[in-house]
């Protein structure tokens, strides 16, 4: 089933050169399932994902042929529309907790305020907090309910932050960069819950990450996105037989812990891949 | 003898005990890495060594000498550092000529003009990147300036703080390889701090990895190749560095 | 290659290229903000009239017409703004007082800005009890209101412009230390600061040629924006009679001097106040410009 179509959407940014187009004619379906995006800084990834959410900066300008969530045209949609579908059935974690999270209120009280949308009244918010809170495996919901962000570990801030998006149970969550903040042991947990949510609920995931080795690893499919373009879309599984060369030189230029190999194969960029 | 020889160093910001007694002995030649996740104390030793953090006890000797505090300047000369954040590390209004003619300066060389030149040509940038300010370049051409300044006083010790962590894959790729032709051309040392164990095997011959402020333990390249690690801490980092597996269903 | 693309090369090819390129990087977003530009002109008039002011005042300042005839008319075509109690233009005596106006600003400028700098990058660089001397210092300063601080001075040194002057600049650098201070204390923890240390620099070289040049720009919007209100005090202490003394024609002054006839023959106190407005608006126009500039906290 299609949650999420996508067809030519393009992000432009006006600049002293003209305007400057950061998303180019970037096409896609999300089914309930984990669809990664991945490229390095200046591909537009980040871009794409704000897009779908209509967070684009209002400097910026969003068109696209085709943007339909759940039979709902984003493109027409109107403030209040946005409002009813951002948080409730559209949600996105970024990178830094600390830029989410409310620096001044508690997480409970930031949580049952999000819960308020779905729950029937203020007790059953905060119940729907504290389940929410172990879901994403924090072991001493209390503790982390009375907490100011300021108070938790970054990996706490970032389940505590998943745990703020996921408590309307949307239907589409834009993870980006969701656990590059995070060190590596507990970035595998936080992707852990990230994927027993998408399982048990058939929620839809865009996770948008620079990492591919981490994308190829967890995701179902994967766009590879450079220079505002997606430059080709393949299976997770199929990585190791990617066509394009730049998906094969990003393969190729990671060091690995059992490779031997020197110097390191960098990249050879082609201006054609741009095009 | 080694080249730096580190024993039970503690570091203590106020209440917060950074270091709790590291021992390590990095060898002329060698390049050395430490593995840590964030709060590991693993930058905070290399801060040390050169004297931006504190040595609250234990010793820190470079070719048998205890070092000072503070630092003296034959001891810059010898060793220097290149930082993580290449947007951070350069001054926002020095061109790329000041940067690194300024240390020149100070330490009194006169064929500064040379110098300047062959430092941006040994780290593959060329003439053209001179008098650029920090804005006009991209992160990896910053990294490489901040090499190429810490190269200018011909150390010969190299302290590496996740150089590369901020770039992307592709120009961590040229970055790291800079580094390694530099070190072989150079017979430079090594102390190579990061939490990406591919980059740290890539790079290093021996590594130590550290939690909490002490060592974890200490491993070859060989052994971490192999993934023949001692403790069940490394060998989660291991696990985890390998992405991310499913449980079968 | 014209000199615009000169300027605005990614690959300047000397020192000087690169400094005049980002100078007039900085200029063409400066010219950009319409109302700095308005304050900038009516900066550059204020230095041209004070420097041609003999050319250009059609009357002597201070020598007056003949007191029977001429003393307190109307603006007229004779008298543009009209003549004042002692038969004297009073258009000649505001271009004259341009000249006083600007050497108040310029002196406490460069008084004030540096001791300000100085005082602030160092207590913020060294932090500890250095930090807390210089800083208590300040605080003093600071607690005196700023005119009651001047008479202060003013009477122990005796009235005159000059010591009027040097009573401004005395308690002008207290704000410009705390700002000076606040900014070291972000900048001295950065990397790159770190990283000049570790080229064995000295503390006077990091200060002077590394933290100063990020702190002077937020520094320099603020002296700007103080202008004004330097400019306020100086006719201030005018009024009161202790600073410019008579027969200068400094524009505080010539408000003191115009107030007895205010209602009868309200040119003699208004057009000196008109020309204090026009040029402190005019420094508060060219400061928040300055800022949208030079101050990189205030970009979106």
């Amino acid at each position: 089933m299609t949650l999420l179509a996508v067809e030519n959407l393009t992000v432009t940014f006006p600049s002293r050169q003209g305007p400057q187009s950061v998303v180019r004619n970037v096409s896609f379906t999300l089914g309930r399932e984990r669809l990664g995006i991945v490229g390095e800084s200046g591909s537009g990834k980040s871009q794409t994902g704000r897009a779908l959410l209509g967070l684009t900066p209002t400097s910026g300008l969003a068109t696209a042929d085709r943007m339909e969530f759940d039979g709902i045209d984003l493109r027409a949609a109107s403030p209040a529309q946005w409002r009813k579908l951002r948080g409730a059935r559209m949600s996105m974690v970024m990178q830094d907790p600390k830029f989410s999270l409310n620096p001044v209120m508690t997480i409970g009280r930031q949580l049952a305020e999000a819960a308020r949308r779905v729950a029937s009244g203020s007790a059953d918010a905060r119940d729907r907090a504290v389940a929410m809170l172990e879901a994403v495996q924090i072991r001493d919901p209390a503790r982390v309910m009375a907490a100011y962000p300021h108070e938790l570990s970054g990996g706490m801030g970032q389940r505590a932050m998943i745990a703020m998006m996921l408590i309307t149970e949307p239907d589409l969550l834009i993870a980006d960069e969701p656990t590059s903040a995070l060190d590596v042991t507990v970035q595998i947990e936080v992707l852990r819950i990230l994927d027993d949510l998408v399982t048990s609920r058939g929620m839809g995931l865009i996770f948008i990450s620079h990492d591919l080795q981490l994308v190829s690893s967890f995701c179902d499919r994967v766009l590879v996105m450079y220079a505002g373009r997606v430059v080709e879309e393949l299976r997770a599984a199929d990585l190791a037989q990617a066509q394009h060369p730049y998906t094969r030189g990003l393969m190729g230029c990671l060091p690995r812990i059992d490779g031997d190999q020197r110097p390191l194969p960098t990249l050879q960029r082609d201006e054609a891949w741009a095009r | 003898m080694p080249l730096i020889d580190i024993s039970d160093l503690h570091v203590r910001f106020g209440p917060v005990h950074a270091v709790r007694g590291v021992t390590l002995a990095v060898n002329e030649g060698e390049a050395f890495g430490i593995v840590g996740e964030s709060g590991s104390g693993k930058s905070t030793v290399l801060r040390a060594i050169c004297g931006l953090a504190p040595t609250s006890a234990g010793t820190i000797r470079i070719d048998g000498q205890t070092l000072t505090a503070p630092r003296s300047p034959a001891f810059y000369r010898r060793a220097q550092m290149v930082f993580q954040d290449p947007y951070a590390s350069l001054h926002p209004r020095h061109t790329v000529d000041k940067v690194l003619s300024e240390p020149l300066a100070i330490h009194g060389f006169s064929d500064r003009e040379a110098r300047v030149e062959r430092a941006l040509n040994d780290v593959g940038l060329g003439q053209g990147f001179r008098f650029r300010y920090p804005h006009q370049l991209s992160g990896g051409q910053r990294q490489r300036v901040a090499v190429a300044r810490a190269l200018i006083l011909e150390p010969t010790i190299l302290l590496l703080d996740e150089p590369t962590s901020a770039l992307d894959a592709s120009i961590q790729a040229e970055v790291l390889n800079l580094l390694d032709r530099l070190r072989s051309e150079r017979g430079l040392t090594y102390v190579l701090v990061s939490h990406d164990l591919a980059v740290v095997a890539h790079m290093c011959e021996r590594l130590i990895v550290m939690q909490h402020g002490q060592t974890v333990e200490e491993l070859t390249r060989a052994e971490l190749q192999s993934h023949r690690a001692a403790k069940d801490y490394t060998r989660n980092l291991l696990a985890a560095s390998e992405g991310f597996t499913r449980a079968a269903p | 290659m014209s000199t615009r693309e000169w300027l605005l090369t990614e690959q300047p090819a000397s020192r000087r290229q690169a400094r005049l390129g980002q100078t007039y990087r900085t200029w063409l977003a400066f010219t950009h903000n319409r109302l700095a530009m308005v304050g900038l002109g009516i900066v550059l008039v204020l230095v041209v009239v004070a420097v041609l002011a003999p050319w250009l005042a059609p009357y002597d300042p201070i020598v007056g017409g003949s007191l029977r005839t001429e003393r307190l008319l109307a603006p007229s075509w004779q008298h543009l703004m009209g003549t004042d109690d002692q038969a004297r233009d009073i258009l000649s005596r505001i271009i004259h007082g341009s000249r006083i106006t600007l050497l108040v600003v310029a002196l406490v400028a460069v008084i004030a800005t540096p001791i300000g700098l100085l005082v602030g990058t160092t207590a913020g660089y060294y932090g500890g009890w250095v930090d807390t001397v210089l800083m208590r210092i300040t605080d003093i300063f600071l607690a005196f209101p700023r005119l009651i601080l001047a008479l202060a001075f003013v009477a122990a040194l005796g009235p005159g412009i000059e010591n009027a002057i040097i009573a401004i600049a005395i308690t002008s650098w207290p704000p410009y230390a705390r700002l000076a201070r606040a900014e070291t204390l972000t900048i001295r923890t950065a990397d790159h600061i770190d990283a000049i240390r570790l080229q064995g620099a000295h503390s006077a070289r990091i200060i002077w040629g590394h933290v100063v040049p990020l702190c002077l720009s937020s520094v320099i919007v603020r002296v700007t924006l103080d202008m004004a209100g330097i400019i306020l005090t100086a006719a201030g202490l005018g009024f009161l009679g202790l600073g410019a003394q008579p027969p200068q024609p400094e524009w505080g002054a010539m408000i003191a001097g115009g107030r007895r006839f205010i209602l009868d023959h309200w040119w003699v106190a208004t057009m000196p106040g008109l020309a204090i407005f026009v040029v402190s608006l005019g420094f508060n126009f060219l400061g928040d410009g300055l800022r949208d500039v030079l101050d990189p906290k205030a970009h979106k």
